[in-house]
């Protein structure tokens, strides 16, 4: 008993002390102190002015930006790397291999190596680096991650349906919406999603794709900013907002989840 | 027949858009590090870019400076992360996938702004920024990467080995060192390769935690980059490369540990 006791105190233990920093965040955004830790009573101005335009629109705009890579980013992550799953399942041998090979490249590498190989790429280019590029960047590493989610799901598959399939006189194309599609979306689904917080959470990548256009990413934003010394105030409420966006969204697809598994 | 449906109708086809994707994102820019680390600014092919490291004390002091942080950051993970892995494979299904959900949640937050509130954490109970700043800040950014790999494996356990060596008069001690440790080494393995891989390439997260007074290796290569010292830099990217394929190789079939267990 006692054991058990201790051991969900350990758990715990090490819970409070990965939200200790998010619990000081969050409190911190409800007071207008310039400095993090300098309690000077409740307020919610912090919150108001995020949104205000002025003083505080380049970081609405670098949330902006940070929202439209990731969409982009995962979106085609999702479709290429959805076609290159479902092609390399077909594939055997010293071909497979190679596919796979390059595939956990950018996953085994670390975002630095993939930020520096993508600078000189596009340095040696002459590719002038901003949006195009940034988003570029995030493809190539989040669509390792998408194959990796759609592959178990071919894997599962039963191999004789898209057969069957052409069998009945469909076209390889309506195979493929028709049976190929349906069993692989949730892992559409969980790539998309996984591309979409690698993008908005990545900074090495971005950092030296970004170019100095004067784009800014919130990581880029966030970096100049720490760099400077302080931390723009406004950076608390709008962590705050993030970290309850996503617990609600991680709510949400946790239930999700629940459901599909009581569904068969 | 269209010629794109004539195309796309042998799904080996598929897989071509994303490979002539990975080539130009991946492969080239790969080989774009390899040709500037041996080349100078004129184009010439030379190894002074590698000599100018050896040369330089600090360079190759920060080098193993990198992994040894990284070798501890790695280390402290495992003695943290394991034990509380193995109570929650120990624990009702679904409070087991509330908590995992809790260990998950702090990772979605911005990198940056976790160490930033890290850096308030320290601030706010007055603690000196420094080197153990750097290592408590490098845990808490990646102890949840160990701890799922060793949870699934963990959890996948087949439990009639331990209550067999029990039966044999094995005692609780000799059960974890000669049953539960080797069966989840898979899992130990993917959680080092997981931890370890990012955090000896980390940049931004050291210069944040520890006011600028310790560099770390990702550093060194982010600075001669942005001084257009792209040669150099290229030459660091090629080392670091190096360290992280023999990392790879090291911990073996690295197929199996890509994944990790995933997050999913």
């Amino acid at each position: 008993m006692v054991r058990r006791w201790m051991e969900q105190l350990y758990l715990w233990m090490l819970l409070a002390l990965l939200y200790a920093p998010i619990l000081i965040i969050v409190v911190f955004s409800f007071t207008e102190s310039k400095v993090l830790g300098n309690w000077t009573g409740f307020s919610l101005k912090l919150y108001g002015s995020i949104f205000q335009t002025g003083a505080h629109h380049s970081l609405l705009n670098a949330c902006v930006n940070t929202v439209a890579i990731a969409l982009i980013a995962a979106t085609v992550s999702t479709l290429l790397g959805s076609m290159a799953a479902i092609g390399l399942f077909q594939l055997r041998g010293g071909r497979r291999k190679a596919v796979e090979l390059v595939n956990t490249v950018p996953i085994l590498n670390g975002d630095i190596i993939t930020g520096i190989s993508l600078f000189l790429l596009f340095v040696s280019l002459g590719v002038t680096q901003g949006f195009a590029t940034v988003t570029l960047a995030h493809i190539t590493f989040c669509t390792p991650y998408v194959v990796l989610c759609v592959m178990p799901r071919l894997k599962q598959m039963n191999p004789n349906l898209y057969e069957a399939a052409l069998d009945l006189g469909a076209t390889p194309l309506q195979a493929m919406r028709k049976v190929i599609l349906p069993e692989i979306r949730p892992g559409m689904v969980t790539g998309f999603l996984l591309s979409l917080t690698l993008s908005v959470d990545d900074f090495a990548v971005t950092v030296f794709t970004i170019g100095n256009q004067g784009l800014e990413t919130l990581s880029t934003y966030i970096y100049a900013d720490a760099r400077k010394g302080g931390l723009t105030p406004e950076l608390r409420p709008l962590s705050a907002i993030i970290f309850v966006v996503i617990l609600v969204l991680l709510l949400i697809m946790n239930r999700r989840a629940g459901q599909l598994k009581k569904n068969g | 027949m269209n010629p794109l449906n004539a195309v796309f109708s042998t799904r080996k086809n598929w897989v071509v858009p994303y490979v002539v994707f990975a080539l130009l994102f991946v492969v080239l820019p790969l080989l774009l590090i390899v040709a500037y680390a041996f080349t100078d600014d004129a184009g010439h092919l030379t190894l002074a870019n590698f000599g100018k490291f050896f040369d330089h004390p600090e360079a190759v002091n920060t080098f193993i400076y990198s992994i040894g942080i990284a070798i501890i950051t790695t280390l402290g993970c495992v003695v943290l992360g394991y034990p509380a892995a193995w109570i929650l494979s120990r624990s009702r299904s679904n409070y087991a996938q509330t908590l995992i959900l809790l260990f998950i949640l702090p990772m979605w937050v911005n990198v940056l702004i976790r160490t930033l509130a890290t850096v308030a954490l320290f601030d706010f109970c007055q603690l000196p920024l420094g080197e153990g700043a750097l290592i408590f800040g490098m845990i808490y950014n990646f102890i949840p990467f160990m701890i799922f790999p060793i949870y699934n494996t963990l959890q996948k356990m087949d439990r009639s080995y331990i209550e067999a060596a029990e039966d044999l008069g094995a005692n609780a001690t000799q059960v974890f060192w000669k049953i539960i440790l080797p069966l989840s080494m898979p899992g130990v393995v993917s959680g080092v390769m997981m931890v370890f891989m990012p955090t000896v390439s980390t940049f931004a997260i050291a210069e944040l935690l520890t006011m600028n007074n310790i560099k770390l290796f990702g550093t060194t290569m982010q600075e001669n980059i942005n001084n257009s010292m792209w040669n150099y830099g290229a030459a660091l990217s090629l080392i670091m490369l190096f360290l992280i394929a023999a990392t790879s190789l090291f911990s073996g079939d690295g197929k199996d540990s890509e994944k990790g267990g995933g997050l999913w």
